[in-house]
């Protein structure tokens, strides 16, 4: 067992995934990732630079990734939302990328020290038009690295942009944890090639075209709205019905009264509150996201068939909520449990769900 | 200068932990008194031995002067789901910052080690503990930085929630200057807890 903080997890991960382009503006809340990265990268003959700015860092991610690099940024709320227009675009050239983002409160500036998970909805619909958006919303240290590792290959996979959306609590927390140790050093000449064989990289073999305008199977821009419906189609269903990507945790009482929702933080209030639920006699279970986008639609649906009543604490004015609502119908008794800048209480949850 | 309340040799930390499963400590004072190098020496000497072990602390932008905390929940169960303090059951002070805030969440049984040329005793019938750590510190150490060290030294042997050579590795293994200084004033620490109390409180194995 060691004492390893959220930020310092989501660091090893990275390197142990092969990670080696880093680039980044540091930001209060996930500024350790920055410096883990900057320290450990050049060991490990990776890149580190530290961009102008957040449109600079993805962009730069998003080159090197296209390349062949296993790349990587890390941001919080202000800069997610200046890298908006370059997700979409890392989506429809099929870049794959991954995005730590520590959410802080905002709007704007906001509280920068302070909890959230105000960029739920951001991450799913921020950039223009329809794409695909693979998010992950860990809960513990151990979820920060697990994830995290996790995003590495989900973005190889299906070649999207994959976000990590974690809030201040679980990034700046330490636990004790049992994780896998920094690799090794890899001497220079062993480094790593891109995984997937169906991963084309740009100077390397045939010469090759990328645009984030519509374009027909040769790559070229096309201007023909069957080509462009197709494109879409085709970009969307890569994660439509995968099945790993339905990641969830059902937990608690097999006829629940109350069923808990949610991710992040809350997901341990919540644990909490379902224990204190039990000791009122209450029976109620608890669903854990651990990817959030794709919504898991099916599984929502079932365990909405076992209660009436089901509550989603979250850290915003209700995000996820919604989705609820729209997969469980109107027959239920749908419940927002909010706090802002700070993580809710187990009771505040409890007297929700009496 | 110090105070010392009767330490209850059946100590109902013990009890406490083994109810509620947990131990919640809070560590409070001045940015700039390494209130936080004392909360991630601690985590990490009670995670080496084997406990469950969360540990947060105020993000706000600190400075010298500011309040400044560091908190760490202790369990015997693999995992802790609430991970902030919700109570306190061992307030260590070297501050007045927040003080009244801090007192209100002492739990019934609760141990508070305070600096006494810096916190007022608390209110509450709790069992507490005031000693100059930072004079202490400043006469013997030179400098009342080591404050902490000392306090941390007090707390292990009050307490006995974690032993000492662990608590002393990890001082070697995470502080890097001043090693030998901080080492010293963590075992000066000791011998006071241990001079003034007669039997150390024991925390149940895991």
């Amino acid at each position: 067992m060691e004492l390893l903080g959220g930020n310092e997890a989501v660091v090893r991960a990275s390197i142990n995934a092969g990670c080696n382009f880093f680039a980044a503006y540091p930001i209060t809340p996930s500024s350790e990732i920055a410096h883990g990265m900057a320290e450990l990268l050049p060991k490990y003959n990776g890149t580190f630079i530290q961009m102008e700015d957040e449109i600079a860092s993805v962009s730069a991610v998003i080159g090197a990734a296209m390349t062949g690099a296993t790349a990587m940024t890390a941001t919080s709320g202000p800069g997610f939302s200046l890298m908006q227009e370059s997700i979409g675009y890392a989506a429809m050239t099929e870049t794959p990328i991954v995005i730590i983002d520590i959410m802080r409160s905002g709007p704007s500036t906001g509280m920068p020290t302070a909890p959230s998970q105000g960029d739920i909805l951001q991450a799913r619909f921020g950039s223009h038009g329809d794409y695909p958006i693979i998010v992950l919303t860990p809960a513990t240290v151990a979820d920060m690295y697990h994830l995290t590792e996790k995003a590495f290959r989900l973005a190889e996979k299906y070649l999207v942009p994959v976000i990590v959306m974690a809030d201040e609590i679980t990034a700046h927390m330490k636990e004790s944890v049992d994780l896998p140790e920094l690799k090794h050093k890899k001497k220079a000449d062993q480094r790593r090639k891109p995984t997937t064989k169906k991963r084309e990289c740009l100077g390397i073999g045939l010469r090759r075209h990328k645009t984030g305008l519509a374009h027909d199977i040769s790559g070229m821009p096309t201007a023909d709205s069957i080509q462009y419906e197709k494109l879409l189609k085709r970009l969307m269903s890569k994660i439509g019905s995968a099945k790993d990507l339905v990641c969830t945790k059902l937990e608690g009482d097999e006829e629940p009264e109350v069923v808990l929702l949610a991710y992040g933080s809350p997901y341990r209030s919540a644990k909490a509150a379902m224990k204190l639920l039990k000791k009122d006699g209450i029976r109620s279970a608890l669903l854990k996201f651990e990817i959030i986008w794709p919504f898991p639609e099916n599984i929502v649906k079932e365990i909405s068939k076992k209660a009436v009543k089901l509550i989603v604490p979250e850290m915003n004015m209700g995000h996820i909520i919604r989705e609820v609502e729209r997969v469980a119908g109107h027959s239920h008794k749908i419940i927002s449990v909010s706090s802002f800048g700070r993580l809710m209480t187990p009771e505040t949850i409890v007297e929700a769900s009496i | 200068m110090d105070y010392w309340t009767k330490m209850d040799t059946s100590c109902p930390i013990d009890q406490a932990y083994s109810e509620n499963n947990d131990i919640q400590i809070r560590i409070a004072g001045r940015g700039g008194q390494g209130i936080r190098k004392l909360g991630l020496v601690l985590a990490e000497a009670c995670t080496l031995e084997g406990k469950t072990v969360v540990q947060t602390q105020n993000y706000t932008p600190e400075v010298r002067g500011g309040s400044s905390k560091a908190d760490i929940i202790l369990s015997h169960k693999e995992e802790i789901d609430y991970p902030l303090i919700r109570k306190i059951d061992i307030f260590l002070s070297l501050g007045q910052q927040d003080r009244s805030k801090n007192f209100s969440m002492l739990a019934n049984h609760a141990i508070v080690i305070c600096d006494s040329g810096l916190v007022e005793p608390p209110n509450s019938n709790c069992r507490h503990i005031g000693f100059p750590f930072e004079i202490t510190a400043k006469k013997e150490f030179s400098d009342k930085i080591f404050a902490n060290m000392i306090l941390l030294g007090t707390f292990v042997a009050v307490t006995g929630i974690v032993r000492s050579e662990t608590v002393a590795s990890v001082i070697k293994k995470r502080i890097k200057k001043y090693k030998d200084k901080n080492l010293n004033a963590f075992s000066r620490g000791i011998e006071i807890g241990n001079a003034k109390l007669h039997k150390t409180l024991t925390f149940p194995a895991n």
